[in-house]
């Protein structure tokens, strides 16, 4: 069974480590924060000048000078601290973020990354993630491993407009996880109850199959 | 007006001086941190041709948007525009140029304009359609981009404290862009929540200094939200 989303954050959630700061992006990567192991510190930075993102107000605690990067409204953890948009992303660019996790549209064997602009559909512009990819060590991509029609989203060369080059190493999609080596995917774990077979089918760019591919585990 | 004081008390005042085809620079994030009053009188004077430099264009009937209703808005410098049926609308007529920078360039290019730096390199962008037409240079065996830094005739910020020199402080993420903005007007107006006497807020902890500040006005805010999201 390919995995719900619920299960893909559960599974970028297990790539956490106590202490990091951490940028998600918005959609599934949201999710990943609702699945932070017990015990563990992580701290969240929004683009938008907020290290320390907290769970979204009640009706009482409702503030609109306090929102997230995806605009809505937010709190602050105890130890947050709050800034400007260059200083959120002198962050950024200059590597300070632990772990960035975001969407895309496609990825390819070179670690290239289309996620900001489909041509002939409205653009809406690409916010803050070119400036997350390149800036970023340690990222994680979050998408369905093919479109609703079945065409792969795993690629030899992305088709659509790149919103950074060479910057992806690591692609959780809801069938797979894969990393990027020497302009290839290597699957390094499988959806349960996925086979290898369909992975094989459903991913365009050069695969790699180790001879042993675990299944995820949840606890 | 005396010495270093910079408040004035109209909204007329505090735009004087906007001229057709002026570049504006707006602090502010979606709807957050937006000088809404600024913008209100931009729009009440009719100035034509603008470029506007901000991170997002406001929405249809709020914020900058209300800017679109009478093409006074001719180019959009922004890194993300998806929330405006009405830009969208002029943007595929034609009658409205956009230019999309990456969210930390735009910030850093208000950044370097405020503080005299011409141009500056950076690796977001490269390899993507952000990079046509740019000069790169490798660092350390890495592609980056040069990127103009940006200044504007004018620069509108929203403040929650200011004094009556121009030291201004930001209240929560209502910060984000306008410390930035603020830097790279040649003409820089706030507007504020709350005027209070010199001395009261405590220097160290100031956003903006009040050298970067021409004009301070107080005024009072809708404050839209444009995501309200509880917790249930």
């Amino acid at each position: 069974m390919a995995l719900s989303r619920e299960q893909m954050a559960q599974r970028v959630a297990q790539e956490l480590r106590d202490g990091f700061y951490v940028n998600l992006g918005i959609g599934i990567p949201t999710l990943v924060a609702n699945y932070v192991p017990e015990g563990m510190d992580v701290m969240l930075q929004s683009e938008n000048g907020l290290l320390g993102m907290g769970a979204f107000p009640t009706e009482e605690t409702l503030d609109a000078d306090m929102i997230n990067a995806g605009k809505q409204t937010v709190t602050a953890v105890a130890g947050a601290s709050i800034f400007s948009s260059a200083e959120s992303f002198a962050m950024i660019r200059g590597g300070h973020v632990d772990l960035t996790v975001l969407g895309a549209f496609e990825v390819d064997v070179n670690g290239n990354i289309a996620s900001w602009m489909i041509p002939n559909k409205l653009v809406k512009g690409m916010g803050g993630a070119m400036d997350l990819v390149a800036g970023a060590d340690n990222i994680i991509v979050t998408m369905t491993h093919a479109s609703k029609s079945g065409e792969s989203k795993l690629l030899s060369n992305c088709s659509l407009p790149l919103t950074g080059k060479g910057c992806i190493k690591k692609v959780l999609t809801d069938l797979a996880w894969l990393e990027i080596e020497n302009g290839c995917f290597v699957l390094k774990e499988r959806a349960p109850g996925v086979s290898i077979d369909e992975i094989k089918e459903k991913t365009a760019g050069e695969l790699i199959v180790p001879d042993y591919v675990p299944e995820m585990t949840f606890a | 007006m005396a010495g270093f004081d910079k408040v004035v008390v109209s909204y007329e005042e505090a735009m004087s001086g906007l001229e057709d085809g002026m570049t504006i620079i707006a602090g502010g994030f979606g709807l957050c941190g937006i000088p809404e009053n600024l913008i209100a009188e931009i729009k009440r004077r009719q100035t034509k041709g603008l470029t506007v430099v901000s991170n997002n264009c406001g929405v249809d009937g709020f914020g900058l948007g209300i800017l679109l209703e009478d093409k006074q808005i001719k180019k959009m410098i922004a890194s993300y525009v998806g929330e405006n049926a009405l830009f969208e609308q002029q943007l595929l007529n034609g009658e409205l140029e956009v230019d999309l920078t990456p969210q930390g360039t735009l910030a850093e290019k208000m950044r370097a304009g405020g503080a005299g730096i011409p141009a500056f390199y950076t690796a977001t962008g490269v390899g993507t359609p952000v990079a046509e037409g740019k000069e790169t240079r490798c660092f350390h065996d890495r592609e980056y981009l040069l990127e103009e830094s940006i200044i504007g005739d004018f620069a509108i910020v929203k403040g929650w404290k200011a004094d009556r020199f121009g030291n201004v402080i930001y209240r929560h993420t209502a910060q984000n862009f306008n410390p930035l903005a603020a830097t790279a007007g040649k003409i820089t107006v706030v507007e504020v929540e709350e005027i209070v006497e010199v001395g009261e807020l405590e220097p160290s902890q100031i956003h903006t200094p009040g050298i970067y500040v021409d004009r301070v006005i107080q005024g009072s805010f809708e404050k839209r939200i444009e995501k309200v999201t509880v917790r249930s």
